[in-house]
Order: C-alpha cells, then structure tokens, then sequence
C-alpha cells in the first residue's frame, strides 16, 4: 500500500452521535485505508448501524468529522454519497419492481444511463447470482436474494466504499461462501466496512477489525493480535485415567495453572479443563506431569482463546 | 432533473403495479358521476357547474388516499434510509414524488371527460366554465396534494396518513365556506376568504382565470412542498 496523502479512504475523528439521552456513539477515531475491509463488529445496539448511518450521509453527527476519500461529509455530502454504495441492516427494496428494473432505477439515480447502464446491471445480475431472478418482483424472492439484490443494489456504480451492514442475514451457508469470495474480490480494489454481530463472518473476511461496544471502540487489529494480545492465556482439555484427588491436586500444581475444573467422563476416565494464565504452551508440562504420576492419557488438547471469547471479554458486563 | 423524472417514473408506475390505484380511480368515478348525474336530471340544466361543485368534497377522499403511502410506506420498510442516501437532493425526491402524484390525479380527471360529454350530447353547455373548472380541478387537487404528501411524509402509518391528510385539507378547506366566515370575526374574514382550498376554484370553474387564483395554488402547493423537504431534513434535527 503505497503511503500517499490520498491513501486513506474513510476517516473518523472525535466522533460523537446523541439520540437524547442515548449516546450511541462516544469519540469514535478510526480510518481506513483504500483497498482494506474493514470489520465493524459489536453486539446488537452497539452503535454500528448509527455509524453507518452518520458515514453514509442520512443522519449528521453530534460533533467530530468524518471525511471520505478527502471530502468532509457535511460540506460535499452529494459528492460522498456518490463515492459509496450502502446496503443497510435487512437490505430495505421496494417490493413491488422486478429486481432487473430495480437494479436499472438504481443505476438511473446514480447517473448512468443507455447501454453503460444496461450492461452494468446485467454485470450486476450474474456477479450476484441474480440473473435467473431479474423479471421477479423482489417481493416475492426469499431473504437471502433480496440481500443479494441489495448488494446489486449498493455495487451498481462501483463505488470506491462498500458499506455492508449485516450482509450475510438470511443466507444459507453456501451463499454465504459465495457472497464472502465476492467481498473479498471487491476488497482487493475497493474499501469495504463490513458491520456484523457474528464474529466466525468478520474473522473469514476482514484483515482487520474494530470491535465497538455501547458506542465506544474497545479493540482493534487483525484477527490474530486480537486473540493473542489478549493476555487471555490458553485452555486445555484433558482426559486422564488415575485417582480423582491425586489428579486434581498434581494438575492444580503444574507451574503456570491458574485454575482447573475436573468433571467424570464414561469408565474410569476423569475429564479436566485447565486454564492458564500465561500465553506460553503448558501442554508439555501436563504431559509430564501425568506421566510422573502414571496416570494413563487418552486426550490432551489446547484451545487457543478464540475471537469469540475477545469478544464475549470486551462486549458483556 | 434527470433524477426527477427518475423518481417521477419509478413512482407514476408504482401506482399502477398495486390494485390500489384501479380501486380508487373506480371508487372516485363512480361516486362523482352517481353524485352529479343525481341532480343533474333534476335541475335540467345542461351544464357542469353541479359537478364542479361536487369536487372540493370529494378531493377531501380521494387525494389523501393519492398521497398516503407515498412517505409512509418508505419510512415503514425503511426504504427511505436506502433513497436518502443516494446522491440525490431531498427538493428532488420531493419534486419527483410530487409530480407523479399529480400525474395520476391527471389520469383520474382525464377518465372523467365523460362527464362534459354525456353533457354536451344532452345539451349545449358552455364549454367556457367547463374547460375552466377542469383547470380549477388540477389546480385545487395540485394543492391537496402537496398537503397529503406532506402529511405523510409525518407517519410511517398510511391509515394515520390518510385521516390526517383528510383533517388538515379540510380545515383548510372550510376556513373559506360560508359555515365558518359567518362567524369569524369580521377581521378574520378575508383572510379567511382567501385561504379557503374551495373559493378560488369556484371562481375559476365559473370559466374566470384569474392569476391571482393561480397563484394562490401554486404558493399553496410551494409552501407544502417546502414543508415537506424541511420535514425529510428533521431526520438530521437533534
């Protein structure tokens, strides 16, 4: 990524948005770079949709600025908008037009027109699998290809920022790996904010991630800092055969356990779960430590933190 | 203004894609032809000035339920989240819904031609007052229009939209009446007078087109289109 002035696509300073006493979002700082997607995770009401909405131009914020590619969103809000394509939360259509003369009103309002426009809305149809789809009224398609005709919707123009507020809600698994290939293909030239409560949907498609909660920011980087700049330690399961105390007490012991909970599993076998408190790899330790009290081992697995647990950490209480 | 015949299509086609249309351009023929053709044999007359009169009461009806989806609806799916963050400015989202609007009052005025001539095979009306409250008729809707556009524009329930749209043009509307003006204080009057929806198109409808009646439609609709742009921007109020 080269490091010219014009490199940054989106940037948000000292963002702040107050619905009366509600403060949806508190000093909000990041930017993006072009070419970068961007996963904006939180759990439902955390302020991603209210962002989203300051970004795109429909609401103003309460104080601070936001600028795309350069232009202030409050004095070149035509051009902005021009520069994005949104598909917002549940991908709201008109129901009663047929999805290819949707897709034709759209590209219409966005200032194309002839065969340019003809021939990008076919473009449309096959990259989201909607040709089949284009004389049917968008009324009566299932969710999952109304998000998609969404999507047409919000890449008509090709727009230099995507924003995607829950893309994947309502599809089946398969078009879930279709639509994430094709986000990921748009990313690799375009900006792409992709808002989402499922943590597994961000980490398969995003680079990096910022995770809000009750309006303010409280983590960001990939996917792999977030895991291990946690400082959460590690879990193992272990299942061993032996004395109950003696196991509890030997494992209690191994230097670096914090804590352990020891369940029966079927015959003789005791199931334990350990916690470390550091980041370092005990499962050697465990090892030895069964074998010099000649407890028999069947299973020994270590369970990095996962992003889930970063997130359940930051997001409850 | 490219974009507004954009959304002017996109909407004027709309109207035609739902039953809802077809109901009420029949309802609103039916009843004013049952209305007038009533007196019409009574009085034996062979003119319109019957129907005309008919019509500021029945615009009450009619033209809300024109208007009531047209910003109700968008805000209820939340389509207009979608519209209004396209590069589009709020005057032109207005402009196109409004003359789609005004088309489709056209069509329904357009369907009652006949009327004027089931008249003129009965008689030899003066087609002066006839022509004139034709215009009159596109003028005082144009105005009840802007009205239930704007009123819709308020809630996202087409039901509260229509009532609400009945009750404000016909408060409107009945400030001018006689009913009223009797008993205003005689300050109050001609104001009164002059606001009224129904008395500068009864003047026009008798066949005089004064420009002082069509401006006064047109700041009307002028005035409920701006307050309707104003109320798509309170979105952005705090």
């Amino acid at each position: 990524m080269s490091n010219n002035t014009n490199s940054t696509m989106l940037e948000v300073a000292d963002l702040n948005k107050r619905f009366g006493e509600v403060h949806a979002a508190r000093d909000l700082n990041f930017s993006i770079r072009k070419g970068e997607i961007l996963g904006f995770l939180g759990p439902n009401g955390a302020g991603k949709t209210t962002t989203m909405r300051i970004v795109t131009c429909f609401i103003p914020p309460t104080s601070g600025s936001v600028k795309v590619d350069g232009l202030d969103i409050r004095e070149n809000d035509l051009e902005v908008r021009r520069r994005i394509g949104y598909l917002p939360e549940n991908a709201p259509l008109y129901s009663d037009m047929l999805v290819g003369e949707y897709l034709r009103f759209v590209g219409e309002i966005r200032g194309m027109e002839g065969d340019a426009l003809t021939r990008r809305s076919d473009d449309m149809l096959r990259v989201c699998g909607l040709t089949a789809m284009a004389n049917r009224q968008i009324g009566k398609l299932s969710k999952g290809y109304r998000q998609r005709v969404g999507l047409a919707q919000a890449m008509i123009h090709d727009p230099d920022l995507l924003i995607l507020d829950e893309p994947m809600s309502g599809l089946d698994p398969n078009q879930i790996v279709e639509i994430r290939q094709l986000i990921k293909r748009i990313g690799r030239e375009k900006t792409v904010i992709y808002c989402s409560h499922i943590l597994s949907e961000v980490s398969a498609t995003c680079r990096r991630i910022l995770i809000v909660n009750d309006g303010a920011i409280v983590a960001e980087g990939t996917p792999e800092e977030l895991t291990s700049g946690m400082g959460t330690g590690n879990r193992y399961h272990l299942r061993v055969k032996g004395d109950r105390q003696s196991i509890e007490s030997g494992i209690q012991a191994v230097q670096g356990v914090s804590n352990i909970t020891v369940e029966d599993s079927s015959g003789d076998w005791t199931a334990v779960h350990v916690f470390s408190d550091t980041t370092e790899d005990i499962g050697e330790k465990l090892f030895r430590c069964s074998v010099d009290n000649g407890w028999s081992l069947s299973e020994l697995r270590r369970e990095a933190a996962s992003l889930e647990d970063v997130f359940t950490q930051l997001t409850r209480g | 203004m490219q974009k507004v015949l954009t959304i002017f299509k996109k909407e004027f086609k709309a109207y035609f894609l739902s039953p809802i249309a077809y109901v009420v351009i029949t309802v609103y023929l039916v009843v004013t032809n049952f209305l007038f053709f009533q007196g019409f044999f009574l009085i034996n007359q062979a003119e319109m000035r019957g129907y005309f009169g008919l019509l500021p009461w029945i615009f009450l009806f009619f033209i809300p339920a024109v208007t009531m989806r047209i910003w109700a609806e968008e805000k209820k799916v939340k389509t207009l989240e979608l519209l209004l963050t396209w590069p589009l400015r709020d005057t032109e989202v207005v402009l196109g819904k409004f003359l789609a609007c005004f088309a489709f009052l056209g069509v329904a005025v357009l369907l009652s031609v006949t009327v004027p001539i089931t008249v003129a095979f009965l008689g030899n009306p003066d087609p002066g007052p006839i022509i004139g409250g034709y215009i009159g008729s596109l003028l005082m809707g144009g105005a009840y229009l802007a009205i239930g556009l704007w009123v819709s524009s308020l809630t996202e329930n087409q039901i509260v939209a229509f009532i609400l749209g009945v009750v404000v043009t016909f408060v409107l509307f009945i400030v001018g009446n006689p009913f009223v003006t009797v008993v205003a204080p005689s300050f109050l009057i001609p104001l009164f007078n002059y606001l009224g929806l129904g008395n500068h198109f009864m003047s026009i409808s008798r066949g005089v087109l004064d420009t002082r009646d069509v401006v006064y439609y047109l700041s009307i609709i002028g005035f409920f289109l701006f307050l309707n742009v104003r109320s798509l921007e309170s979105r952005k109020w705090e």
